[in-house]
């Protein structure tokens, strides 16, 4: 008998897999979300938007409302670490959080190195815009990747610019020669062997879901139509104006992702949505998919 | 022989895979009309609270319980397992309530209790890989169920006449011993 094999903490993402994964911030939240079909929760103190609006430095939450989060669902719970925090990471896996997220959406604790998550029990999930970033994070142990996209933005643009990156260098890294992709792997900065995977199999080796500006059932939709594995839905839930139906929605869009009239009908009366922000208005100071790269 | 995987969440591809290495065809069901189809169904691993509204939501609940009761075989893993069960010892609503069985849901603990084992399976020569994901138990049976397997002294795989239940995920590993028979059970009701 064996835990924390690459294999079971790989194969817990897959069982995610056209899914959707809700930020909540309390328990009640917690109860909206797997009432309304959620596939995990992340618990957090702050949803990304709310990060973004106090500013200063973002942390791991309060162990309190992980734990209260974890009684109330019976769906798995993933909370967030900073970015190369070792330790908020080992405090989360005695908890028994099921996932971790080392996320750019908490200021990085460390600037260069990222967490050697290989010797975690719990599985990891990292987010990258590209596929540089998401072998790298492969290499450290990520069992699940994500799109950063541009968290707590309501604007789906990045998300869709960083799964389409992927997705085309995929297809150019399966049409390189053996010669190349040794070179590929230096531009890219990777392991070969992860590269020449990719190359034999055209696709990466963990599930990846969108994340990252969602904010509405079409959003979700999209995201699937350009191949994510499913979705992470932060601020667009509880900050728009009926989480319950929003949530709901959500989740039909995503499992009936080429059901344009479901869609259509989900979408219906939803109320508004997350607010949101133009990329381009954003100082590119506040970024957050600049972190951890 | 067609095998449908239902595609409402969870992993569809990999039963797929596992099914056409086992000499099946696999598709993804996401439409109760689409089970005229296939001749036999899988409901895979992902999260069953998800996976149960869901089908209640698109009416695959009474679609699934004719599609069984027409004899078509009807494949359960963890999640799919739930699915089946007759009774859920949370006290929760079962969802198809097809097998006599009771069980317990996310039995061994949360992720970091998650493993890997081989498990000696009834009708399979040598053990099988298998992979525990916050997976069920199945803690009591009724007399119309075969215990094909034990880990601990523990249920672990059953067979009702065309229904099969796993608590593990055979779809993560290589091994497509156990689609296999699933596949013999389906081609058997097939010939019936």
């Amino acid at each position: 008998m064996e835990t924390g094999t690459s294999r079971v903490k790989r194969g817990m993402a897959e069982m995610q897999k056209g899914g959707v994964i809700m930020d909540v911030m309390n328990a009640e939240q917690a109860k909206i979300a797997e009432a309304a079909g959620a596939t995990a929760v992340m618990a957090l103190e702050r949803v990304p938007s709310d990060i973004r609006a106090a500013g200063g430095v973002a942390r791991m939450a309060d162990p309190t409302i992980v734990e209260e989060v974890m009684k109330v669902v019976s769906i798995p719970v993933m909370a967030k670490a900073r970015i190369g925090h070792y330790v908020e990471a080992k405090v989360l896996e005695s908890l028994g959080v099921d996932y971790i997220d080392e996320s750019e959406v908490l200021t990085p604790a460390d600037d260069v190195f990222h967490i050697s998550k290989s010797e975690f029990t719990v599985p990891f999930v990292c987010g990258a815009k590209d596929l540089g970033e998401a072998l790298r994070r492969i290499q450290e142990g990520a069992s699940m990747l994500r799109t950063k996209g541009e968290p707590g933005t309501g604007n789906i643009v990045e998300a869709v610019r960083h799964m389409r990156l992927i997705t085309g260098q995929i297809r150019k890294v399966q049409n390189l020669s053996k010669d190349e992709l040794y070179h590929e792997a230096k531009t890219l900065g990777v392991p070969y062997d992860l590269l020449l995977g990719v190359h034999e199999t055209g696709r990466l080796p963990v599930v990846n879901f969108a994340a990252g500006g969602v904010a509405t059932p079409s959003d979700a939709a999209l995201m699937m139509h350009l191949g994510s594995d499913g979705v992470f839905v932060g601020s667009g839930i509880f900050k728009s104006d009926s989480p319950e139906k929003f949530a709901r929605a959500i989740v039909e869009a995503t499992t009936h992702y080429q059901d344009y009239e479901l869609i259509a009908r989900v979408s219906k009366n939803l109320g508004t949505p997350m607010k949101g922000i133009e990329i381009s208005k954003l100082d590119p100071s506040q970024r957050m998919q600049e972190r951890g790269i | 022989m067609k095998i449908g995987v239902l595609a409402l969440q969870g992993a569809v591809a990999e039963h797929i895979r596992s099914i056409e290495l086992a000499g099946g065809e696999g598709v993804a069901i996401k439409r109760v009309e689409e089970l005229a189809e296939i001749g036999g169904l899988i409901i895979p691993g992902g999260e069953s609270t998800t996976i149960g509204k869901l089908m209640r939501k698109y009416g695959f609940i009474e679609a699934i319980r004719e599609f069984a009761a027409s004899g078509k075989a009807v494949f359960g893993t963890c999640a799919g397992l739930i699915v089946l069960a007759e009774r859920l010892e949370s006290g929760e609503e079962p969802h198809l309530g097809l097998m006599d069985m009771t069980v317990a849901r996310n039995a061994f603990g949360r992720q970091r209790e998650s493993f890997e084992t081989d498990l000696d399976v009834k009708g399979i020569e040598t053990p099988l890989r298998a992979v525990f994901i916050r997976a069920p138990l199945i803690t009591q049976v009724g007399d119309q169920v075969d215990v094909l397997s034990f880990y601990k002294d523990e249920i672990v795989t059953a067979r009702q006449g065309n229904l099969l239940a796993s608590s593990y995920h055979p779809e993560l590993t290589d091994d497509y011993r156990l689609h296999g028979l699933f596949l013999d059970m389906a081609r058997e009701a097939a010939g019936a």
